[in-house]
């Protein structure tokens, strides 16, 4: 069987960026496979600007950012296999791929970072009535539709959903001449970024409802308009607010699944609130060897958190293949009160880095409170924050010092006034 | 005297900004860092986009071809623009940061490739 020192799974930004990392520090046989034709992920379709702010203090647009990072694993001769599908992963690090020059091959890695991406709930995901007509898209195939194919989706379009991608799409579709109605929001509030609501919905007249659904879908084979109703504060609907929208298209923008089947198919662990796999501070799934970053691991809004979080799964992944495996005592990190979930779920303080970013998401809009670290339940963190939002990842930092005097058990991040 | 609500965009804060403005004077409150001031004053003066979208491409692996404008146009120009974009034809090879339309609509700024098609 073959054998390489680290093999990636994916050819997004994570995946390339790990592989730079790894690469860089030291690693020769660093080997990326991609299911796509082409590098750069997600970003190949969204063509709009926003990426790379933090990184390159830029407005990059995502083929832009993408073409950055492509171009050093062309400098640096990184191998990349394109329109190979990984088909399984195992626990002692074989990975099976497929494409059509060499068949079904199943190599040995080293080392193994997952960075499959995530993709979009699907409409069957969010069980709604009605007939299935043409003119039904995620908000991210119709994205790919326009963008990289160049179809024409609709001329009349409700959006359902406001996560960003729905948002981007409502100003896209504009542009493009058609129609965008209105964009509904089960929840009170949007989970998409102010800059976009501002910039897509507003710049161009488009409502925004907020704690409505669409509850039925007209037309049998082609869409032909939406009901939309009010809900409650427990996400029902409420007879008697029910609207009609006349559309020819309905794209979904309900939320991002992280792509986990194979790390499922190895054995890895995951977290039930990400539903990516449970990782230590090296980014470790609980499989030594296979580590994950980028949306696989948890949904990033922001590319810039992405490519540095692969750079550090690529440089941890490289460690280990030289020998240095993430080990010892191990500090559970937990969510509680309005935090939803922690990324790392684990730090092991005798291996850790001097100090580590822990990431997390809030469950609901909170002002003016704070962000509390406790370490068995003791009080060691506290900062204020003016605004806090599901849809904006937050972070802190816990330094190795910390743990000079004694280890604590048990690490709680939570929200309190 | 007339007076607009914004949000602020330049941060995760959002504040809610009212900008008057009374013959050359214009007056933001709502704000609580400088941004805020100079975001709310160029939105009600001169605001400004930059546009993105895609041309059609022959001869390369891709029928599309994603462009910008390399800087910002005014708002109120961005469907002049897009027009523009929409009659445009690109033959491959292209490398990223060519121009595609020149001074595209009077604007002063270029639409320019965002991606390498060989
Ligand atoms: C529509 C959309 C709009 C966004 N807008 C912004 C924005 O404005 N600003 C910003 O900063 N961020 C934005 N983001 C976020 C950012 O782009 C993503 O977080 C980032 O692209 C995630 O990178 P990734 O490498 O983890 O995943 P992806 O880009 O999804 O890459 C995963 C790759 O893995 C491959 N793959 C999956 N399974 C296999 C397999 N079994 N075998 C081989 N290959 C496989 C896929 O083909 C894909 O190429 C947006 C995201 C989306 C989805
Ligand atoms: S005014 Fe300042 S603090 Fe408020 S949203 Fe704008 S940049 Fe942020």
């Amino acid at each position: 069987m073959t054998q390489h020192d680290i093999i990636i799974i994916g050819g997004g930004p994570a995946g390339l960026a790990a592989a730079i990392a790894a690469r860089k520090a030291g690693i020769g046989d660093v080997l990326i496979l991609e299911r796509d034709d082409k590098l750069g992920g997600i970003l190949n379709q969204c063509i709009h600007n926003g990426f790379g702010l933090h990184t390159f203090g830029a407005e990059l647009t995502g083929p832009e950012y993408a073409e950055r990072y492509s171009d050093q694993v062309e400098e640096l001769g990184i191998p990349y296999k394109l329109r190979t599908i990984v088909a399984d992963v195992s626990e002692n690090r074989e990975v099976t791929y497929v494409n059509s020059t060499e068949g079904v091959v199943t190599v040995k890695a080293g080392a193994i970072v997952l960075a499959m991406g995530c993709r979009e709930r699907p409409r069957g995901a969010l069980g709604l009535p009605g007939y299935r007509p043409a003119g039904i898209f995620t908000a991210g195939t119709a994205q790919r539709l326009m963008n990289v194919e160049g179809y024409s989706v609709g001329k009349k379009v409700f959006i359902l959903g406001s996560g960003d991608i729905g948002l981007i799409m409502a100003r896209r579709m504009t542009l493009e001449g058609a129609q965008v109605c209105c964009v509904a929001e089960l929840m009170p509030y949007s989970g998409g970024l102010n800059r976009n609501i501002v910039q897509c919905l507003r710049d161009f007249n488009i409502p925004l409802l907020l704690s409505h659904t669409v509850t039925k879908i007209h037309g049998k084979y082609r869409v032909e308009g939406v009901t939309v109703s009010q809900v409650d504060g427990n996400r029902r609907p409420i007879p008697g607010t029910e609207e009609f929208y006349e559309c020819d298209t309905l794209l979904l923008s309900c939320g991002l699944l992280p792509e986990n089947e194979l790390s499922r198919q190895a054995g890895v662990g995951i977290d039930r609130v990400t539903g990516g796999p449970v990782v230590d501070d090296s980014l470790m799934t609980d499989i030594p060897g296979v580590f994950a970053c980028g949306n696989v691991l948890h949904v990033h809004d922001l590319v810039d958190y992405v490519s540095e979080e692969a750079s550090r799964a690529g440089e941890h992944a490289a460690r280990f293949v030289k020998g240095s495996v993430p080990e010892g005592r191990e500090i559970r990190l937990e969510g509680s009160g309005g935090v939803r979930y922690t990324v790392p779920q684990l730090i092991r303080p005798d291996t850790m880095a001097d100090s580590v970013v822990v990431r997390f998401r809030v469950a609901d809009v909170y002002r003016d409170k704070s962000i509390a670290v406790y370490y068995d339940g003791v009080r060691v963190q506290k900062r204020k924050k003016r605004i806090m939002a599901p849809g904006e990842m937050e972070q802190i930092t816990i330094r190795k010092d910390g743990f000079a005097a004694s280890v604590p058990e048990k690490i709680t991040v939570t929200v309190e006034d | 005297m007339q007076s607009y609500e914004l949000t602020c965009i330049q941060c995760p804060i959002g504040c809610a900004l009212t900008v008057t403005v009374d013959g050359d004077a214009v007056k933001v409150t709502g704000n609580t860092c400088p941004r805020g001031e100079a975001y709310g004053v160029k939105e009600v003066t001169a605001p400004s986009r930059t546009v993105t979208s895609t041309v059609a491409l022959t001869g390369g692996a891709l029928r599309r071809l994603p462009v910008r404008t390399a800087g910002d146009v005014p708002k109120a120009k961005i469907f002049e623009v897009m027009e523009q974009i929409k009659k445009t034809r690109v033959k491959a090879p292209v490398k990223l940061g060519d121009t595609v339309i020149e001074n595209v609509c009077g604007t002063g700024t270029d639409v320019i490739a965002t991606k390498t098609v060989k």
